[in-house]
């Protein structure tokens, strides 16, 4: 894999990613103020905002698969920054919500967060993201190694993140599922994934193990 | 981006501010042509002959229908492109500017009504027929979503006690129902989805039809209705959430029993039969107790009632409106 085809890719790959990833941000701004982004932009930023944040999750969460089939193990160092765009779309979808939404009303935000079920799960997504996010520098990673909670099982809370989301949007929608239950189908082929490797981990070790006996 | 949003206030003001300036220009210069003809089209309503309303005469009509509900101090009326750019109609789509997109698709030419049930004079009528009797006037009404959006339409139109005189409900008639245009050979866009069971149903209690809030809108802005408002007919029931307010009726039904209502069908638990507009009682999902006014960027409060409580409060005295939501 170390082609200078493949060597060209990985120098570009960081740039694109931050264009890409940003750009929808610079299209509801832009959009907000040209008028183009339909009658009601509060509503649009904060409908697409969220809409980003969790793609970008799946996003995020589809690189370690993708760098295990291609054998591609460089790809695993992007994971931090499509993270950290993930969580960059839940502090804008979030904040719209706390201002143009609540008015910075704290009570009525506490109220919100207790009583709506979507919000509820909403606010718990937006802390874990956080939590994950704070702890992403290198040197906290490096620190975590010695305490309880490894920075491995903390990060894997990006898929609660992720399953809270969906249902987030779930909870939200009228009537029309088609978009929720698409990124519900991702997540699970996802997680799934997920779930084999570890069996297959674990099973590889057994003959092993059962060697030691005999 | 809020260029597009008029700025001008309206206080308790004359039609002349309320409708645009050229449209309003147009309407003087009709009605003075009119009356140098000896004719002034006002008097097309008593004669049969003249009343033959064609297209032409309808946004005649429409064009000189008098105000007669201005706006409140504390709202601003919407533009005409917000008013028709941003709905739910279903039947035409789920997407806010679907109904707009789709609009060509509801052929609203020919048009009847069907009139049935508990009344003296039940019948199939011609959009024409059911318009004729009925003088047309501008009213300014909040529409308050259930979705917690809300806008300020100049509507055209006459009082739904007008129709329901008209057309001589028995005793037994204690609700009115309505329904939606729904053809299973040729559905509109939105219909090949079962998003909701069609046809859209929706209706009233028969003391609800009569007040004098009720409204049959043809037109908005001085103009014939645009399909993805409703057209041609359509209710205004401001005091309760827009979903009562069924657009595109071919039917009308008095009877005894409250018939059923689409949303209510779709989710009892979420949707009642009253759907009065009350910030005190939260949809199941989200709060309603602030809305956003479609231009505004902050969300205001949600007025008991959309703000219409002296007017209709007094039909729901003793029951409780969180359990009859």
């Amino acid at each position: 894999m170390k082609s200078p085809g493949n060597q060209k890719i990985r120098q570009l790959i960081k740039p694109a990613l931050h264009i890409s990833l940003f750009f929808p941000a610079v299209y509801l701004v832009y959009g907000f103020f040209a008028g183009t982004i339909g009658i009601n932009p509060i509503e649009t930023i904060t409908h697409v905002t969220g809409q980003w944040g969790l793609r970008i999750l799946l996003l995020s969460l589809a690189i370690t698969p993708l760098a295990r089939i291609t054998r591609s193990g460089w790809l695993i160092q992007l994971r931090r920054l499509v993270g950290l765009y993930c969580f960059f779309y839940a502090v804008l979808h979030f904040s719209i919500y706390l201002v143009f939404d609540l008015s910075l009303d704290f009570g009525f935000l506490v109220e919100d967060i207790l009583e709506r079920p979507y919000i509820t799960v909403g606010f718990l997504t937006f802390v874990i993201l956080t939590l994950l996010a704070i702890t992403s520098p290198i040197r906290i990673r490096q620190r975590m190694a010695h305490t309880m909670i490894t920075w491995n099982r903390l990060h894997q809370m990006v898929y609660a993140a992720g399953i809270l989301s969906i249902v987030h949007f779930l909870w939200i929608t009228r009537v029309d599922d088609t978009e929720p239950l698409i990124y519900a189908l991702i997540l699970a082929l996802l997680l799934g994934y997920r779930i084999r490797t570890a069996y297959q981990k674990i099973h590889r070790r057994q003959p092993n193990s059962t060697a030691l006996y005999q | 981006m809020f260029n597009n949003i008029r700025k001008n206030r309206y206080p308790n003001i004359g039609e002349n501010q309320v409708t645009d300036q050229a449209l309003y220009e147009k309407r003087r210069h009709f009605i003075k042509t009119g009356l140098q003809a000896g004719l002034g089209i006002s008097l097309s309503s008593y004669l049969p002959i003249l009343a033959m309303a064609s297209a032409q005469g309808l946004s005649e009509r429409i064009g000189s229908a008098k105000n007669t509900r201005h706006l409140e101090p504390n709202d601003e009326l919407n533009t005409e492109e917000q008013i028709t750019h941003y709905n739910n109609f279903y039947e035409l789509g789920t997407g806010k500017e679907d109904p707009y997109r789709n609009a060509d698709a509801l052929i609203t030419d020919p048009w009847s009504v069907s009139i049935e049930g508990e009344c003296e004079n039940p019948g199939e009528y011609a959009i024409e027929d059911i318009l004729k009797p009925h003088d047309l006037e501008e009213r300014i009404y909040r529409l308050r979503c259930v979705e917690a959006w809300s806008m300020v339409v100049p509507w055209i139109g006459f009082p739904l006690t007008e129709l329901v005189k008209h057309f001589k409900p028995t005793s037994k008639a204690k609700y009115i129902a309505f329904e939606t245009i729904y053809d299973k050979e040729s559905p509109l866009p939105g219909q090949n989805r079962r998003s909701i069971e069609w046809p859209y149903r929706e209706g009233l209690r028969m003391d609800e039809a009569l007040n004098p809030l009720s409204f049959m809108a043809v037109g908005l802005y001085g103009k014939v209705m645009p399909n993805q408002n409703g057209a041609p007919l359509r209710l205004v029931v401001p005091w309760k959430y827009g979903f009562k307010s069924i657009k595109s009726i071919v039917k009308i039904r008095f009877q005894e029993d409250q018939p059923p209502t689409s949303w209510n069908m779709t989710n009892a638990r979420e949707y009642g039969f009253y759907s009065n507009v009350n910030p005190e009682v939260s949809h199941p999902r989200w709060s309603q107790a602030k809305e956003r006014r479609v231009g505004e960027l902050f969300k205001r409060d949600t007025l008991m009632f959309n703000g219409y409580a002296d007017e209709v409060a007094s039909m729901y005295s003793g029951m409780d409106l969180g359990q009859n939501y």
